[in-house]
């Protein structure tokens, strides 16, 4: 049983990779942005099933961002796969730590309690001149398995390693949606209690969730601290989670390739907004907001999710 | 040891308020005990003790030769004690047929989170006994439903089939005709029952239909006051006089009963 979105969704990867040498230049970077940051919006959606809306991802987004970038300045290794490893362990061990008090609260408590920890990171990284203080600091250029490219190709070459990122975790999210633990997020949000008598701890549940979502938004931190080639602590700033939250309702929790599609339309949007409306470019994406709020409560993907119905047993 | 359940001292105090006090039950395998009693008796809090929602202030619950007073309720659900609600516990945002996989999908994946993970949320074993469940239930009808949408029965059938998922080897049910009318009471019962039969389930119910008790109880408690104040088959219980004056009311003449229900 090969399920027909995740082929459809890696073979829609691996077309964004062989048109990219064809794309302009400023498509190609912005949508290296974009997919870096779906990876944390695709923690979201995991959440979002749940019923947690975290007002605080920016906390992991910005241990994996400066992860990556204090390897660059502290330590010789390059490699971009070294790198990537390490913020993806870090983010998901700092996950592993704060989940054990996030997983105990729901609601608007859970959502002000993941926030109050992403500012205290904030606080922390604004204080520590060691860190960069407010200013932050530059990220080196990694190297892909001992080659350094330069120039047009090395900004091809992280979009290819970013979509590499988002097509592994695509596939790696939706095998978890497909398993028990995956698809037990949506009876936890409706009732609790059936699910602790049928032998389940609901914590325990939404503590590997919250591992997940940590892991993901560090490697999306620390692929855009790669992209920019620069860290600062607006990377941990509650509108840095703000802006993931949008994009999650843009998105819609309704599927895996929604986090993709809506965050490539959310850096879109962003783009046009500056080029249009230069000064006022944020009523431009509240009306966006609004209108998808209003029209597509169930974000882009209930466009292509329309039907929803279980299958038959074979 | 030949008894399933056996509790003993058993007490529960809310601050000044003492919602059971000293009861003492064995109940032997395949026994349908029937636990009567005014609201505020205690009948739930006992029910909540057995499944580890509540935590015994004093004496000890033994399931099966094994000491499980004060455990978590998802442990003791492990351990084979379901139990259902008295306002059902339902997914209300899946189906009727989605509520039953899940249940099945978590007896298949016994093991906790690393048997989750790896086992498939739609792996046909699961599915098929999800069929079979609904079938037993009768309420394979309502299969694609949403089950915010059901009818009050439905959703008392759809709870204690999705508690009975997990082939527990005792079952109590709190209420499980409480909200749904007359003439469906029976109806209910009929198909739980008849359901729970040669599957080699013990089964506590919580009820107030003393008509209900006694057609289906092999065995009643009666409580008053937190505590167990009659213990005896439906005949004997029901009609003593102190379970009449305090709980059940004067008995109704057999031919009523027989005339509603025959």
């Amino acid at each position: 049983m090969a399920p027909r979105s995740i082929v459809i969704g890696m073979l829609a990867f691996l077309l964004a990779a062989a048109v990219a040498p064809a794309l302009p230049t400023w498509l190609v970077s912005l949508a290296t942005v974009a997919f870096a940051n779906a990876l944390v919006v695709l923690g979201l959606v995991i959440l979002w099933r749940a019923g947690l809306v975290p007002f605080g991802q920016a906390l992991y987004y910005a241990v994996g961002a400066y992860s990556v970038a204090l390897i660059t300045r502290y330590s010789g290794v390059r490699d971009v796969l070294a790198m990537l490893a390490a913020a993806a362990a870090l983010s998901g061990l700092v996950g592993y730590l704060t989940g054990f008090l996030l997983a105990r609260y729901r609601e608007i408590f859970f959502s002000m309690l993941s926030l109050a920890l992403s500012m205290i990171l904030y606080g922390v990284l604004v204080k520590t001149e060691t860190l960069g203080s407010t200013d932050g600091f530059h990220v080196d250029s990694p190297t892909y398995f001992g080659a350094a490219p330069q120039g047009g190709m090395r900004l091809l070459v992280l979009f290819w390693l970013v979509l590499a990122c988002c097509s592994l975790s695509a596939l790696l999210v939706s095998l978890y949606f497909r398993s028990v633990a995956g698809a037990l997020a949506i009876p936890a949000r409706d009732s609790e209690i059936r699910l602790e008598f049928l032998g389940v701890s609901v914590n325990r549940l939404i503590h590997l969730n919250l591992v997940i979502a940590a892991t993901l938004a560090g490697i999306g931190g620390a692929l855009a601290a790669i992209a920019v080639e620069h860290v600062d602590p607006d990377m941990s700033y509650w509108t840095t989670s703000g802006g993931f939250v949008f994009v999650t309702i843009l998105a819609g929790a309704g599927s895996v390739a929604a986090a993709f599609v809506g965050s490539l339309l959310f850096e879109l949007l962003k783009s046009i907004a500056y080029d249009v409306l230069p000064g006022t470019w944020q009523i431009f994406l509240g009306a966006v907001l609004l209108l998808t709020i209003l029209f597509l409560p169930g974000g882009i993907g209930s466009l292509f999710m329309r039907r929803r119905r279980p299958e038959p047993a074979s | 040891m030949s008894a399933i359940l056996a509790v003993r001292g058993l007490q529960k105090t809310f601050g000044s308020v003492v919602a059971a006090r000293d009861i003492n039950v064995a109940v032997p395998p395949l026994q349908t005990v029937g636990i009567i009693g005014a609201n505020g008796a205690g009948k739930t809090t006992f029910v909540n003790m057995i499944t580890g929602h509540l935590r015994p202030s004093k004496g000890t619950i033994v399931f099966c030769d094994r000491d499980i007073t004060g455990r978590p309720s998802r442990e003791i659900t492990r351990l084979g004690i379901a139990r259902s609600f008295q306002i059902p516990q339902i997914f209300q945002s899946l189906s009727v047929f989605e509520n039953m996989c899940a249940a099945t999908a978590i007896a298949h994946a016994a093991g906790g989170l690393p048997a989750q993970l790896l086992t498939p949320w739609r792996a046909p074993g699961s599915l098929r006994q999800a069929e079979a469940a609904l079938e037993l239930f009768r309420i394979a009808r309502y299969r694609d439903t949403p089950a915010a949408t059901l009818p009050q029965g439905v959703r008392k059938l759809l709870d204690i089939a999705m508690a009975v998922a997990g082939s527990p080897r005792l079952l109590l049910l709190d209420e499980p005709t409480s909200g749904i009318t007359i003439e469906e009471k029976f109806e209910l019962m009929d198909v739980v029952m008849s359901a729970l039969k040669d599957r080699g389930i013990t089964v506590l119910f919580v009820e107030h239909d003393m008509d209900i008790v006694a057609r289906y109880a092999d065995r009643v408690l009666a409580f008053y006051d937190g505590a167990v104040i009659a213990d005896g088959s439906p005949a004997q219980a029901l009609a003593d006089p102190r379970i009449q004056e305090l709980i059940s009311g004067p008995q109704l003449k057999p031919a009523t009963r027989s005339a509603g229900h025959a």
